[in-house]
C-alpha cells in the first residue's frame, strides 16, 4: 500500500490555476522531491495535502485511508506531520517547550486544565529524545529567542519528528542556511529510519539531490516531469524550466 | 509540595504570603468602613480583570463587550431577587446565564480574531447595552432594578461591610488560584499557542476553535461571579454598567496592569478603582487624571505596570552591578 497517494487534485484561486491534476503516488519508506521554479504550486501543494487549503477536485489518501475531507488539524492524530518554509515557532518559549507542544499536540492532556505541564515528565523527556535527534538536546532550556536560524531550523524538525509522523513534509528545511548549517540539516534528516516516508520541497540542489530517490518537478501547478534522481536530473525538460542550463 | 517553594521561588512565596497578610489583616489597620468598600471594589474588580485578562493576555482576544457579559449576570441576579427567589437560586442563575451568554458571544465571535473579534463583541456588547435600556418590562430601562439585601452565608451577613470585604477576598482567592493553576496547565500552554501560532498549533493536531471557545467559557464564568459580587455591593443595577465605557476601563485595568500575567490585571483594577473612588474625591476631573496615568503608563511601560516594573528594575540592578564588578563574576565586563 502506497504511503501517499494523491490524484486528480486540482486548486484555483480565482482564476488562476496553482494546482492542475496532480497526480502523486508515494511508497512507504520513500525519499521524495519536490522541485520546481518559484510560484510553480509546491507549497500550495503541501498545503493541500496537510488541509490547510481544501482541493476544488480530487483525493488524498494516507496509506489508503481517504483523508481528503479530514480538518487539518486531525491530520497529524492519522500520522502527518509538516515543517514551514517560513519558521512557525513559538518565539516567546524555549526550545524544550517548542518541543513540548508539538508532543501535548497529539496527547488527550491538551485538555487538561489543572496540572502543571512544566512538571510533566513525560513530555520534557520524550522532548528531549526528539531533540537529541537534531541535536540541540544541550540547549533544550535555552529560549528561541537566543538561538540561530539554523538552530530554529533544527527546531522545526524536532517537533515534527517528536509526533513520530509515518508521513513528513519537510518544506525548504534548507533555506537560508549557511554551508556548516545545512550540513547539520543533513545529518539530521539522513538519521530519519526508513519508517518514516518523506516528501521535501528543497531548492538546493546539491543537499537534496543527494537525499531524494525520486523527484517530481511541478511547473505552473502540473507535474512535468518525474522518475529517479538521473532520469529527471538527466530529462531534457527539467534542464528548461528549472535547471536553466 | 514543599519543593514547590524551593530556591527559585522562595522570594515569590514571600511576596505572596506578605501580600496574603495585608489582605486578610486589612479592616483591622484601615479605619473607616469607606476604604473596607474600596478594597472590596478593588477585589471583585480585579476577579472581572482576570476573567478578562484570559482573552486578552493568554488567548489574544481582545474583547470590548464584557460590561455586557458582566451586566447579563448582574440583572439575572438584580431580577431573580425582584422576582422573589432566593440568594442561592439567583447565584445560581446568574452564572448559568452568565457562561450560557459567553458561549453565545464566544460562537458568533470567534469566526475571526484580531479586529474582526474586537469589532464583533463591541456590537454584542453595544445591543446587551440597548436592550438594558429598552427591554422595559424586564430592566426597568433607565431605572434600573434595586436589590435589597445580601445574603448571610454561615450565618455571617454580608450587610456588614467588613464581611462583605472578606467574602470578596475568598472569591478574589479562589479566582487567583484557578487563574494560577490554569496558565501552567497544559491547556493554558495550549491557549497561549494559539495566541502565539495559530496556523501551527492547528498543524500540530490543535482545536484552534475550541481551545478558545473553553477559553471565553472560563473567562465568562469569573465575569458573572465579579457580576454578582458587583450586584450585591452596589445593591443596584442599571443600563450605565453595561455600557462600552464600562469595557472600555475593564480593558484599561488590564492592558494598563499587564495582559498575560497573574498580576498584571490585580495591578490595573486598583489603580483604576482608587482613581475613580478616592482621587475623584479630591480631584474633580479624574478622568483627565486617569487618562494622564495612562498615556504615562504607555510611553514609560508600554507592556504594562507589572511586566514594565520588572523590566526597569532589573534595568536598575544591572546597572547597580556594574557599578560594582568586584561583587559577581558572572557580570560582563564593559
Amino acid at each position: 500500500m502506497s504511503a501517499l497517494t494523491i490524484s486528480g487534485l486540482n486548486k484555483s484561486f480565482g482564476g488562476l490555476h496553482v494546482t492542475r491534476s496532480v497526480n502523486l503516488d508515494i511508497q512507504p519508506g520513500e525519499r521524495r522531491l519536490i522541485i520546481g521554479p518559484n510560484g510553480a504550486g509546491k507549497t500550495t501543494l503541501f498545503n493541500l495535502i496537510t488541509g490547510e487549503l481544501a482541493p476544488d477536485t480530487g483525493t488524498i489518501k494516507l496509506f489508503g485511508q481517504d483523508i481528503t475531507k479530514v480538518p487539518s488539524r486531525d491530520r497529524p492524530h492519522l500520522g502527518m506531520a509538516r515543517t514551514y518554509q517560513i519558521i512557525t515557532l513559538f518565539g516567546k518559549d524555549t526550545i524544550i517547550h517548542n518541543v513540548r507542544l508539538a508532543l501535548l499536540g497529539l496527547s488527550p492532556m491538551r485538555w487538561n486544565p489543572w496540572t502543571n505541564l512544566r512538571r510533566d515528565d513525560r513530555f520534557t523527556e520524550t522532548g528531549h529524545k526528539a531533540l537529541a535527534r537534531v541535536g540541540l538536546s544541550h540547549i533544550a532550556d535555552r529560549p528561541l529567542s537566543q538561538t540561530s536560524y539554523g538552530e530554529r531550523r533544527r527546531v522545526e524538525i524536532a517537533m515534527a519528528l517528536a509526533q513520530e509522523p509515518k508521513v513528513l513534509l519537510l518544506d525548504e528545511p534548507f533555506a537560508g542556511l549557511s554551508i556548516d548549517e545545512r550540513r547539520d540539516v543533513h545529518k539530521c534528516l539522513m538519521a530519519i529510519p526508513r519508517d518514516v516516508t518523506i516528501v521535501m520541497i528543497e531548492h538546493n540542489m546539491d543537499v537534496a539531490l543527494e537525499f531524494a530517490e525520486h523527484i517530481t518537478l511541478l511547473h505552473f501547478g502540473e507535474v512535468i516531469v518525474e522518475g529517479n534522481r538521473a532520469e529527471v536530473v538527466n530529462d531534457p525538460r527539467t534542464r528548461e524550466v528549472y535547471l536553466g542550463h | 509540595m514543599s519543593e514547590i517553594f524551593s530556591a527559585n521561588n522562595r522570594l515569590r512565596f514571600i511576596a505572596l504570603a506578605i501580600a496574603l497578610v495585608v489582605l486578610v489583616s486589612l479592616p483591622f489597620w484601615v479605619s473607616g468602613i469607606y476604604y473596607i468598600n474600596v478594597g472590596s471594589q478593588i477585589l471583585f474588580f480585579a476577579v472581572f480583570a482576570l476573567g478578562l485578562n484570559i482573552l486578552v493576555g493568554y488567548a489574544g482576544l481582545v474583547s470590548l463587550g464584557h460590561a455586557g457579559l458582566f451586566g447579563i449576570s448582574a440583572y439575572a441576579t438584580a431580577y431573580m431577587l425582584q422576582q422573589g427567589f432566593g440568594h442561592t437560586s439567583a447565584i445560581l442563575v446568574a452564572l448559568v446565564i452568565g457562561v450560557a451568554s459567553m458561549a453565545l458571544f464566544a460562537v458568533l465571535s470567534l469566526r475571526s480574531s484580531g479586529i474582526g473579534f474586537i469589532m464583533i463583541t463591541l456590537a454584542l456588547g453595544q445591543i446587551l447595552w440597548g436592550l438594558a435600556y429598552r427591554w422595559i418590562s424586564v430592566t426597568d430601562g433607565d431605572n434600573g432594578i434595586p436589590v435589597r439585601g445580601r445574603p448571610a452565608p454561615f450565618g455571617y451577613s454580608l450587610t456588614d461591610p467588613v464581611n462583605f470585604y472578606y467574602a470578596s477576598l475568598i472569591v478574589f482567592i479562589v479566582a487567583v488560584a484557578m487563574v494560577f493553576i490554569f496558565v501552567r496547565s497544559p491547556f493554558g500552554a495550549a491557549l497561549m499557542g494559539t495566541r502565539d501560532q495559530p496556523r501551527r498549533m492547528n498543524a500540530l493536531g490543535y482545536h484552534v476553535w475550541m481551545i478558545r471557545f473553553y477559553a471565553c467559557l472560563f473567562s465568562g464564568l469569573l465575569t458573572a461571579v465579579s457580576a454578582i459580587l458587583f450586584v450585591y455591593y452596589t445593591n443596584f443595577i442599571s443600563p450605565q454598567t453595561l455600557s462600552l465605557t464600562a469595557s472600555a476601563e475593564v480593558l484599561l485595568m488590564v492592558i494598563s496592569g499587564g495582559p498575560g500575567t497573574l498580576l498584571g490585571p490585580i495591578v490595573g483594577a486598583t489603580l483604576v478603582v482608587v482613581i475613580k473612588t478616592v482621587v475623584s474625591g479630591f480631584i474633580e476631573r479624574w478622568n483627565f487624571l486617569l487618562g494622564a496615568i495612562f498615556v504615562a503608563i504607555v510611553i514609560l511601560v508600554p507592556e504594562g505596570i507589572v511586566p514594565g516594573s520588572i523590566r526597569l528594575w532589573r534595568l536598575i540592578t544591572r546597572k547597580r552591578a556594574a557599578a560594582a564588578p568586584t561583587t559577581t563574576t558572572t557580570e560582563r565586563t564593559p
